[in-house]
C-alpha cells in the first residue's frame, strides 16, 4: 500500500512538473513561432552549448510520457493492496486512476487537453489488442464453438442494436426524455454503437475470473467478432443517417443489408488472405530469423489498414489473420522468434489495454462533453442490461437444440452479465458527426456512463457472482501426455462411431477438414521441415520434456544443489555414487555460478533447441520408482554443460543480427565431433586396457590453448590419469574443485556469462537429459533402450555431424551396456578439458 | 428400406433395447436400418467384414480396434442388441439421467463405461492392464512415420509414468480413471444421435 501511495505521489509530482509546462507550451501557438526567433538571437551572441528544443520533440515526448504514465498506473494498480485488487478488477482500477490523472490535468489546465481520440484508438491502440487476442486464440475451441459464437456475434449484436434503439425511440416518443433532437435513425445508430460487447473489457475481467473454457470462448469469441459486426452496423446506420430519413426506401435498406454482409465477410476474407501471405512469407525467412518475428506484426497491421482502406471490417480482418496464421507461422518460424512474437505481442496488447482504460478515465474529466439527461441515460443503462439478458437466453434456447453439450442456465446468466461495453463503443460515439447528430455529446456521455457502469460495477460483481452461482471454473491447465493421447483417441473413436452409424456429424467435418488441411494447406503454407517434425503427440511430448528440464534445473538451483534428488535410500551404491557425492563438494561453487544462468535458462533453453534436433528423451522427474536411483550423474551433467558454456565465453561477440553465438554450426560440430572421438577412443582403450588419457588430454590441451586465452592450470594431465582408474579419492575431488573455480574465474573475467544466450544445443539438449534417467536406472526399461549408448548417438549423428563416419558409431554399438558406468565416467572428461 | 428394416424389429425388442441402452424409439429404428444396410450377409448379425467394408474406417487409425470393440470376446458376430449396446456408450449424458443413476445401476453411457471402452482399445489381452507394448502398438497407429521407434518408446514410457502410481509399469483401469479424472470424458466421448 505504501509503495502504491508513493507511486501515486510520484506520478502526481511528475505530472505537475513535466506535463504542465508542456501543456502551457502547447496551448500557446505563438510560442512555436517565437521559439526559432529566440534561437536565432542566441546564435548571434555565440555558439550555444545546449539549447532547450522542446518543440522538436513535443509530440513524441508527450506520447511517450503518457505511455510511461500508463505503465506506472498499471504498476501501481498491480502493486496495490491485494485486498483491493482481488475485489475490484484491474480494468476498473485503471479507469479510476484515469479519473485522478484527468483531474490533475484538468485542474492544471482548466480544460481536458488529453482525450482518447477515435483515430488514435482505432489505428494505434486497438489493432494489437485484437491481434493478440486472435493470435493466441485457442483454435480448436474457437472453431468447435464457431456456430454459437457467430450466432451470438451477428444475431446477438443486431438484436441488441435494434431493440435498444427502438425501445429508446419508443420512450422518447412517449416523452420520457424531454425535448431532444434525435430521430429514429439516430436512435438506431446509437443502439448499434452501444450494442457491442467489448473484447478488451471482457478479457480483462474474465481472465481474472477463470470461468470454464467453453463459457470463456463463447463470451470472448463473441466480443471479438461482434466488434466487427457493430462497426459494420454503425457504418450502415451512419450512412442511413447521412442519407436522411425520407430518402430511405426498400432498395436502400436492401443495399444496407447487402453491404453489411459484404463488409463483414469481405473483411474476414481479407484477413484470411493476409494470413496466407504471412504464412508463405515465414516459409522463407530462414536467413533473417532476427526480424522474422516482426513480420507477424507488420502483416497483421497491414491486414487491418488494408481492410480499413477498402472500407471492409478491419477488426474482422485482423482477427481472422491472427486466427488463421498462428499455426503455420509458429511452425515455420524458429522457436526463438515464436517466443519473441509471444512476448512482444503481450507487451503491446497489455500496454495499449492499459492506455485505453486510463484514457477512458481521463476523458471523463471534461465539462464539455457532459450533458445530463436522466431519462436517456438511465433508460439506456436499463435497456442495454435487459436486452442483453433476453438476447442471450433467446439465442441460447435456440442453440441448445443443436448443441451436444447444452449451455447451462448458470452459464447463460454469466454470459448476459458479462456484456461489458468498452472503448470501442466510446470510440464510435466520439466519431459521430456533430452536424448530423446534434446530440452527440449526450451520446458520448451516455456511452461513457454505460462503459463505467459495466466495466466497474459489473466487473466488480462478476467474481462474487461467479462464485455465488458456482459456475464451472476452468479446469487445471497442466497438460499431460496421456490426456492428450486419449483426447486424440477419443476423436478417432467418435469419428469411427459416426461412420458406423452412417451419420455425417461434426466429427466427420472435423476429420475431413483435418485431412484436407494436412494434405494441402500445410503443404502450401508450412516448411517441409516443420511439416515433417510436426506430430501432435510428439510435439506435446517434446514440450513437456523441455518444461521438465527447465523446472528440473531451476529446482536444483533453487535448492542450491542437486541434493534434492539424491536419496540415501538408494540401494545400489556403486562407485558412481561415490563419485557423485564427491562432486557435491564442488557443486555449491557451480551452483552459485549457475544461478547467473537462471534467467537465461528460463527464457532461452526451452526455445533455443533447434527444431530438427528434438531430443527424444524422457525426463523422468515423475518416475517415482527411479527417483532415488537416478541422479548423481546429474551433477556431472550440470558440470559438463556448464563447462561447455564457459569454454565458449570468450567467443561471444556483439552482433545485431546474430543473437546466439552458438548458431555457428561449425563450432558445435567441432566440439561434438571431438567429444565423440575422444569418448570412443577412451571407450575402446578402456576395453583393451590401455590408458589413453594422456594422449587425449594433450590433444585437448592443444586445442584449448588455441581457444582460451588463459589456458589451464597445470597438473590437469595427471588428473585425468587418476580419473580413468575410477579410483576417485577426496583429494582428487578437492583438486577438481579448485580447478573448477579457476575455470570459472577465467570465464567470468572475460565475459559475463549472463549475457550468453543458451548454446550448444547438441550437448546441452541431449546429454544431460539423456543420461539422467537412462544410464543409471537399472530398470528393465533402461536395459531395453539405452539412449546414452552410442547407438543413440548414431541416431543423432547424421543430424549434426555429417563428416563423422558412422562406422565408429556402429562399432560402439557393439558395446554392451554393462560398460555403461565406465562410459559415463569417461564422459566427464570433456567437461574438464 | 427403412420401413422394411424396422418391420423386422419387433416391438418387444425395441422396448428391451430402449431400457438397456436409453436410446429413443426413433433412434433405435434409425440405427436398425443402418445396421441392416451394413449387414450384407443378411443374417441379422454383423461380421468383421461388414464393418471393414465401411470405407472411412479403413483410414481411421484406430478403425480395427474400434471394430473389435463391437465383438464380445471370442465371438465374430455382432447382433443388433450388441451393436446397440456398444453404441450406447456414446450417448451423451443427459441431465435427467444423472439423478436416475442411483436407482437403476450404472448406465452404459456413464463416465466409467465410456472410459472402459477407451481402455479396452488399448488392453488387447484383456488383463485389465495396459502394458508398455500395448501402448506402443496404439501409439504406432496414431503417430506419423516420422517418429522413430526410440522416440515412440520414450513417449510410451512417459505416458505410463504419468499414470502409473504403483510402479508396475502398467496402467491399470483404476489408474486410467485416476489420471483422466480432469478430462471431460462425458463430453469428449459423446456424439449426437439423431432423434
Amino acid at each position: 500500500m505504501a509503495s502504491s501511495l508513493y507511486l501515486c505521489l510520484l506520478r502526481a509530482v511528475f505530472l505537475v512538473c513535466f506535463v504542465n509546462p508542456l501543456i502551457q507550451g502547447l496551448s500557446g501557438d505563438a510560442n512555436v513561432v517565437q521559439n526559432p526567433h529566440h534561437e536565432l538571437e542566441e546564435n548571434l551572441t555565440g555558439l550555444p552549448i545546449v539549447t532547450f528544443k522542446w518543440h522538436h520533440v513535443q509530440t513524441p515526448y508527450l506520447v511517450i510520457i503518457w505511455v510511461f504514465v500508463a505503465g506506472l498506473a498499471k504498476l501501481s494498480v498491480i502493486e496495490l493492496n491485494h485486498h483491493v485488487t482481488s475485489v475490484i478488477p484491474e480494468s476498473g482500477l485503471l479507469i479510476i486512476l484515469g479519473f485522478i490523472l484527468g483531474g490533475i490535468v484538468w485542474g492544471a489546465d482548466k480544460a481536458q487537453t488529453f482525450k482518447l481520440l477515435p483515430p488514435t484508438f482505432f489505428y494505434y491502440l486497438l489493432p494489437q489488442i485484437i491481434l493478440d487476442a486472435s493470435y493466441f486464440m485457442p483454435n480448436k475451441l474457437f472453431f468447435s464453438n464457431l456456430g454459437a459464437i457467430l450466432i451470438y456475434a451477428i444475431f446477438g449484436t443486431c438484436w441488441n442494436a435494434a431493440t435498444v434503439g427502438l425501445s429508446l425511440w419508443g420512450c422518447y416518443e412517449a416523452g420520457a426524455m424531454g425535448n431532444l433532437d434525435i430521430g429514429l435513425l439516430q436512435f438506431l445508430l446509437f443502439g448499434s454503437l452501444i450494442a457491442a460487447v467489448d473484447p478488451v473489457a471482457v478479457i480483462a475481467v474474465f481472465e481474472e475470473v477463470h470461468v470454464n473454457e467453453v463459457l470463456f470462448i463463447l463470451v470472448f469469441g463473441e466480443s471479438l467478432l461482434n466488434d466487427g459486426v457493430t462497426v459494420v452496423l454503425y457504418n450502415v446506420f451512419d450512412a442511413f443517417v447521412a442519407l436522411g430519413g425520407p430518402k430511405i426506401d426498400a432498395a436502400e435498406i436492401f443495399k444496407g443489408i447487402f453491404s453489411f454482409v459484404v463488409v463483414a465477410f469481405g473483411g474476414s476474407f481479407l484477413g484470411v488472405v493476409f494470413a496466407i501471405l504471412l504464412s508463405l512469407l515465414t516459409r522463407c525467412t530462414k536467413h533473417i530469423q532476427i526480424i522474422e518475428a516482426g513480420f507477424v506484426f507488420v502483416v497483421g497491421y497491414l491486414a487491418y489498414l488494408t481492410a480499413e482502406m477498402l472500407s471492409l471490417s478491419a477488426i474482422l480482418s485482423i482477427t481472422f489473420c491472427g486466427i488463421c496464421c498462428q499455426k503455420y507461422v509458429n511452425a515455420n518460424m524458429d522457436e526463438k522468434s515464436v517466443t519473441t512474437v509471444r512476448h512482444a505481442m503481450k507487451v503491446l496488447a497489455n500496454g495499449s489495454e492499459t492506455m485505453i482504460f486510463v484514457f477512458l478515465g481521463v476523458t471523463a474529466i471534461d465539462t464539455e462533453i457532459w450533458i445530463w439527461n436522466t431519462g436517456f441515460i438511465l433508460l439506456t443503462l436499463l435497456f442495454v442490461f435487459i436486452y442483453r439478458i433476453i438476447g442471450v437466453f433467446l439465442l441460447t434456447w435456440m442453440l441448445n437444440k443443436f448443441r451436444l453439450v447444452p449451455i447451462e442456465v448458470i452459464d447463460q446468466v454469466v454470459m448476459s452479465y458479462g456484456g461489458l461495453r468498452g472503448a470501442v463503443a466510446y470510440g464510435l460515439a466520439a466519431m459521430l458527426d456533430e452536424d448530423k447528430i446534434p446530440e452527440k455529446n449526450l451520446m458520448i456521455s451516455t456511452t461513457l456512463i454505460v462503459v463505467y457502469f459495466t466495466v466497474i460495477l459489473q466487473g466488480l460483481t462478476m467474481k462474487p457472482l461467479v462464485q455465488w452461482l458456482k459456475v464451472k471454473r476452468a479446469a487445471h491447465s497442466d497438460l499431460k501426455l496421456i490426456e492428450k493421447l486419449n483426447n486424440r483417441a477419443f476423436d478417432h473413436i467418435l469419428a469411427a462411431v459416426e461412420d458406423i452409424c452412417g451419420r455425417i456429424g461434426d466429427n466427420w467435418w472435423t476429420r475431413g477438414w483435418n485431412r484436407f488441411e494436412e494434405n494441402y494447406i500445410s503443404w502450401l503454407l508450412m516448411k517441409p521441415k516443420a511439416r515433417r517434425n510436426r506430430d501432435y503427440l510428439f510435439s506435446i511430448f517434446h514440450k513437456l520434456n523441455l518444461e521438465d528440464a527447465v523446472n528440473y534445473v531451476s529446482e536444483g538451483e533453487r535448492q542450491g544443489s542437486l541434493g534434492f534428488i539424491r536419496s540415501d535410500e538408494a540401494a545400489n551404491v556403486d562407485f558412481k555414487k561415490q563419485f557423485g557425492s564427491e562432486f557435491t563438494d564442488v557443486m555449491p561453487d557451480i551452483m552459485v555460478d549457475m544461478s547467473n544462468y537462471e534467467l537465461e535458462i528460463e527464457n532461452f533453453s526451452a526455445t533455443s533447441i533447434v527444431k530438427d534436433t528434438i531430443p527424444s528423451v524422457s525426463l523422468d522427474i515423475h518416475g517415482q520408482d527411479r527417483k532415488n536411483a537416478v541422479d548423481d550423474i546429474n551433477a556431472h551433467h550440470l558440470l559438463q554443460q556448464h563447462l561447455y558454456r564457459s569454454r565458449k565465453n570468450h567467443r561471444h561477440k556483439y552482433s545485431r543480427s546474430h543473437f546466439s553465438i552458438n548458431q555457428s554450426e561449425d563450432e558445435v560440430q567441432e566440439i561434438f565431433q571431438r567429444t565423440m572421438r575422444s569418448r570412443l577412443e577412451s571407450f575402446k582403450s578402456a576395453k583393451m586396457g590401455v590408458n589413453p588419457a594422456k594422449k587425449i588430454t594433450k590433444h585437448h590441451k592443444k586445442e584449448l590453448t588455441h581457444k582460451m586465452a588463459n589456458g589451464h592450470p597445470d597438473g590437469t594431465g595427471h588428473l585425468y590419469g587418476d580419473e580413468v582408474d575410477s579410483a576417485v579419492g577426496s583429494e582428487t575431488g578437492a583438486i577438481r574443485g579448485t580447478f573448477m573455480r579457476d575455470t570459472y574465474t577465467v570465464g567470468a573475467g572475460i565475459e559475463n556469462p549472463v549475457f550468453l544466450p543458451d548454446m550448444d544445443s547438441p550437448t546441452h539438449s541431449s546429454l544431460p537429459w539423456l543420461m539422467e534417467t537412462e544410464a543409471v536406472a537399472p530398470s528393465q526399461r533402461a536395459q531395453r533402450r539405452l539412449p546414452w549408448t552410442p547407438n543413440r548417438l548414431r541416431r543423432l549423428a547424421p543430424m549434426r555431424i555429417s563428416t563423422c563416419s558412422t562406422d565408429s558409431f556402429l562399432m560402439a554399438d557393439l558395446e554392451e551396456h554393462e560398460e555403461q558406468p565406465q562410459t559415463d565416467h569417461e564422459e566427464i572428461r570433456p567437461a574438464f578439458d | 428400406m427403412g420401413s422394411r428394416a424396422s418391420s423386422l424389429l419387433r416391438e418387444e425388442d425395441i422396448e428391451e433395447i430402449k431400457k438397456e441402452t436409453g436410446f429413443s424409439h426413433s433412434q433405435i429404428t434409425r440405427l436398425y436400418s443402418r445396421f441392416h444396410s451394413l449387414d450384407k450377409g443378411e443374417n441379422g448379425a454383423l461380421s468383421r467384414e461388414d464393418f471393414q467394408r465401411i470405407p472411412e474406417l479403413a483410414i481411421n487409425p484406430l478403425g480395427d480396434r474400434i471394430i473389435n470393440a463391437f465383438f464380445p470376446e471370442g465371438e465374430d458376430q455382432a447382433n443388433f442388441r450388441g451393436f446397440m449396446r456398444t453404441l450406447a456408450h456414446f450417448r451423451p449424458v443427459e441431465d435427467n439421467e444423472k439423478n436416475k443413476d442411483l436407482t437403476s445401476g450404472e448406465p452404459l453411457n456413464s463416465r466409467t463405461n465410456k472410459l472402459l471402452f477407451a481402455f479396452r482399445l488399448y488392453d488387447l489381452d484383456r488383463d485389465d492392464k495396459i502394458s508398455r507394448d500395448e501402448l506402443l502398438q496404439v501409439l504406432r497407429m496414431m503417430v506419423g512415420v516420422n517418429i522413430s521407434d526410440e522416440q515412440l518408446g520414450s513417449i510410451a514410457d512417459r505416458t505410463i509414468q504419468e499414470a502409473d502410481t504403483n510402479g508396475d509399469m502398467c496402467i491399470s483401469f483404476s489408474e486410467f480413471i485416476k489420471v483422466l479424472e480432469k478430462v471431460d470424458v462425458e463430453q469428449k466421448m459423446s456424439i449426437r444421435f439423431l432423434h
